[in-house]
């Protein structure tokens, strides 16, 4: 539990964040355009901000008393640079070896009590040379780290900031400055990791899919303040929420993969839904998390038996909004009580008599598994 | 364009002016220098360029070409040169000035006790110009000698590199004592002046401290330089001298 | 007095140099360290004035700055008073401690301003990553700032050391060229060519250049050695 209010400012530009609350458990993202605040906001959290004033407490120890802070290093925080920050004077080695010569030897209860252990140091699951082979690096250990690319550099840093044994792990945008394939492949790692070692993150981006692929929690951040601290459930419930301004509105979907079949059709969702996926993509994966684009959903009254989409889901719709140059966003409540979004035109709606309570089915176009 | 071409001319005609004379002065003569100058000026409308610096770089620019008329020597040696040399008027070479040396200390009573003051030495340091390189220097390592406490004092003798530095370590009271020129005494203008005591040791304790000057080759035929010499000689140019607290031979 | 090539000359100046240079080298990387830390970390525009304020002694004359050093160190002065307190009875300028004051103002810009660039060079990120990795401020220097401003570190000894090696306006107003106490190698270099001893300045002057050679090499070799085993 990460509590208080703090306030920064940097030139012209006023950081006024609370007074807030946030569960740091599992992955926190913090969300907002490039200067909202979000990177200032986490400077101020980790202490690495002089200026940094008011009130701020993690499971019930004072990191920040107006202008007292305690310092970084005794904070019990990793950090994920956006451009890794590893030091150039030393190989790989010696840079997971300076994270773990300073790390505490052995697990140690939380100092303030955190409830059922949250937030209290856990052991890590392993050591240099396996989380070198976990993270992908176990090859480069001697190398020169000015010699690795930018993909490899952010597994030494991540490899480097969990080797240090942290109790919040904060990443500021470690993936911006990454190409789209290392980017998907440190996406995938640091969801894994996030679930293997358990420990709370802080992660910084301003690409809605690194929050719906993450995030348990997303605060949103505009103009130097918090606006919300949501679930992602309930972020993307909304129809007004932050995540949709660039692709529309936008559906995740949770459920388990399974085996592909005879037809080369992947499984997924649970016991009450049910979709198949297709492509290679699918296969082999994992996922856990499916992105729909409302606008990839279509609706209709009855099950159609003579169409080539492959996925119709029975619906409930649940609410209808506003409309918007000349369409509207329908949700729907799924046989396990997930959230559905479709896009159609207002004179669909019409002309189908939608409204809310009215059965339905979804046909869905076209997915992407978040893997 | 053109303006700027007008302009350079104007300054070479001008510089090239024959009775502007320039006259290099020997740094410690600064200041007689110019009331000399004024003197003259005043008298006969005739104007005189000061270039001030030690002597021995002046005497390098000299041989170097540097274009000056007069030359105003600290010593006796490098007038002497340049005569040796043919650089000079013939017949121009004379002592304008002998340095007064004093032994001067803002604190101590040296005036009356100055033996009893040196004998018992209850000061730290002493300074004195550098024996080697400064005529002023020489002068007061041959008073400590005439004087039999040369080997007494050495250990606590600092060195000025000339008679300006000399002088500062005395006044900034960095060492109690020294032996200065008296013309850094007299100068109504010198933070020492009316401050502390000074002691005049006997002219025949040192050997003289004579500084020469010459008219050089430039100027052999200009009248100006010739009048500036004899105005020095005549009884208005000595006593500005001798007030400044230099002897005349 | 030793006798080299026939020639005799005293080697106390020589030593006396190489004392000064090492002792002012030392004392400049522990007062200019800090100072050109803060100075690289200060954000308001006074930053300005202070590093005109160091760059001074570039600007004075060294016979100018040894003038003010003997007002300021003059055994009535208040530093000289105040060390009397602490029951110092010596004199501060025509001693061997004038002499390192003097060399510490005199070369104050050259062990500061290479460090301060140094300092100014380094990331900021990589000191937040190491407090983040729990490091210390003392950890943090020497484990982070000391590497990687190693080159600043070098460039501020050498040019410290060298330039109080061939430092003369100051040491010898505040020197008082004491032979024997104060005459640094550059004043007895002086002296004997003002004296035409021509044979015992050239004979001074090799050694100081050969000396100056051979630590430089050593210097530089060092850095090399060193670099590549880092990198």
């Amino acid at each position: 539990m990460l509590k208080g209010h703090l306030t920064l400012r940097q030139g012209r530009f006023l950081l006024d964040a609370g007074p807030f609350e946030i569960d740091t458990r599992g992955v926190t993202v913090l969300f907002g355009r490039s200067g909202s605040g979000k990177s200032t906001l986490l400077r101020a959290i980790t202490g690495l901000d002089r200026h940094a004033r008011g009130q701020l407490e993690f499971h019930g120890e004072r990191w920040q008393d107006g202008a007292w802070q305690l310092p970084t290093q005794r904070r019990d925080i990793g950090f994920v640079f956006q451009d890794a920050a590893l030091f150039p004077h030393l190989s790989v080695r010696g840079n997971l070896d300076y994270a773990l010569r300073r790390a505490p030897l052995s697990p140690i209860p939380p100092g303030g009590g955190g409830a059922g252990g949250e937030g209290g140091r856990r052991a890590l699951p392993f050591d240099l040379v396996t989380l070198a082979a976990r993270v992908g690096i176990a090859d480069k250990l001697d190398r020169d780290v000015l010699s690795l690319s930018g993909g490899e550099r952010q597994r030494v840093a991540i490899a480097r900031a969990l080797l240090s044994r942290p109790r919040l792990l904060c990443m500021d945008e470690p993936l911006s400055a990454l190409d789209w394939r290392a980017k998907a492949e440190l996406l995938r790692l640091i969801d894994e990791l996030a679930r293997e070692v358990g420990v709370p993150i802080l992660y910084i981006t301003h690409a809605p899919i690194e929050v719906e692929r993450l995030a348990d929690r997303v605060v949103f951040m505009a103009d130097g303040r918090i606006e919300h601290i949501e679930t992602l459930r309930e972020a993307l419930a909304r129809p007004d929420s932050p995540l949709f301004d660039e692709e529309g509105p936008v559906s995740v979907l949770e459920g388990e993969t399974g085996a592909t079949d005879e037809d080369g059709l992947t499984p997924f969702g649970n016991d009450r839904v049910r979709l198949r996926l297709t492509g290679g993509c699918a296969r082999g994966s994992r996922a856990t998390r499916l992105r729909i684009l409302a606008r990839d959903v279509s609706l209709s009254l009855d099950d159609p038996a003579r169409i080539s989409i492959l996925n119709h889901l029975p619906v409930t719709v649940e609410r209808i909004d506003p409309e918007h140059e000349g369409r509207v966003t329908v949700a729907c409540r799924l046989a396990d009580g997930q959230l559905l979004l479709a896009e159609i035109t207002a004179y669909s709606l019409r002309r189908l008599g939608l409204h809310a309570g009215a059965a339905a089915y979804a046909l869905i176009k076209s997915v992407v598994l978040m893997d | 364009m053109r303006s700027i071409v007008f302009f350079f001319l104007v300054m070479l005609t001008g510089a090239a002016r024959a009775d502007t004379l320039t006259a290099a002065v020997a740094a410690n003569f600064t200041k007689t220098a110019e009331e000399v100058g004024a003197a003259f000026r005043a008298k006969t409308g005739h104007e005189v360029r000061f270039a001030f610096g030690p002597s021995g770089k002046l005497y390098a620019q000299i041989t170097h070409g540097a274009p000056f008329d007069l030359f105003f020597s600290a010593d006796t040696e490098k007038p002497e040169a340049l005569v040796k040399e043919g650089r000079v008027k013939d017949g121009s070479y004379f002592v304008y000035a002998r340095g007064v040396l004093a032994l001067y200390s803002p604190t101590l009573p040296v005036k009356d006790d100055y033996r009893a003051v040196l004998e018992k030495g209850g000061f730290r340091h002493m300074a004195i110009a550098n024996p080697k390189t400064a005529p002023y220097g020489t002068a007061a390592e041959q008073v400590l000698v005439a004087m039999g406490l040369h080997d007494a004092l050495k250990p606590r003798l600092v060195f000025g590199e000339s008679i300006a530095p000399t002088f500062q370590y005395v006044q900034t009271g960095n060492a109690q004592l020294g032996f200065v020129a008296l013309s850094q005494l007299v100068d109504p203008q010198s933070p020492a002046h009316g401050k502390g005591e000074y002691w005049l040791p006997p002219q025949a304790m040192y050997a003289p401290i004579d500084q020469a000057a010459v008219i050089l080759k430039r100027a052999e035929n200009n009248p100006v330089a010739q009048a500036f010499m004899d105005f020095l000689r005549s009884d208005e140019g000595r006593k500005v001298i001798e007030n400044y607290g230099y002897s005349i031979p | 007095m030793i006798e080299l090539f026939g020639i005799g000359v005293s080697l106390q100046p020589l030593w006396l140099t190489l004392k000064v240079a090492a002792l002012t080298t030392l004392i400049l990387l522990l007062l200019g360290t800090p100072l050109a830390w803060w100075l690289a970390r200060m954000q308001s525009s006074f930053k300005i004035v202070l590093e005109a304020l160091v760059a001074l002694p570039l600007v004075l004359p060294p016979t100018v700055l040894g003038f003010y050093l003997l007002i300021a160190l003059n055994p009535d002065g208040p530093l000289t008073q105040a060390l009397r307190l602490f029951g110092f009875e010596g004199q501060l300028t025509f001693s061997l401690t004038g002499l390192v004051i003097g060399s510490v103002f005199y070369s104050l810009p050259f062990a500061v301003q290479p460090l301060m660039h140094a300092f100014e060079a380094l990331p900021t990120r990589l000191l937040d990553a190491a407090a983040t990795l729990r490091a210390g401020v003392l950890d943090r220097f020497f484990t982070v700032v000391l590497p990687l401003a190693r080159r600043g570190f070098l460039v501020a000894m050498t040019l410290t050391f060298a330039h109080t090696v061939g430092e003369f306006g100051v040491v010898l107003m505040v020197g008082g060229n004491i032979p024997d106490a104060t005459r640094m190698v550059s004043i007895a270099i002086f002296d004997h060519v003002e004296s035409l001893e021509y044979a015992e300045a050239h004979l001074l002057s090799g050694m100081m250049l050969v000396f100056s050679v051979v630590v430089l090499t050593l210097v530089y070799g060092l850095n090399r050695r060193f670099a590549v085993k880092v990198g």
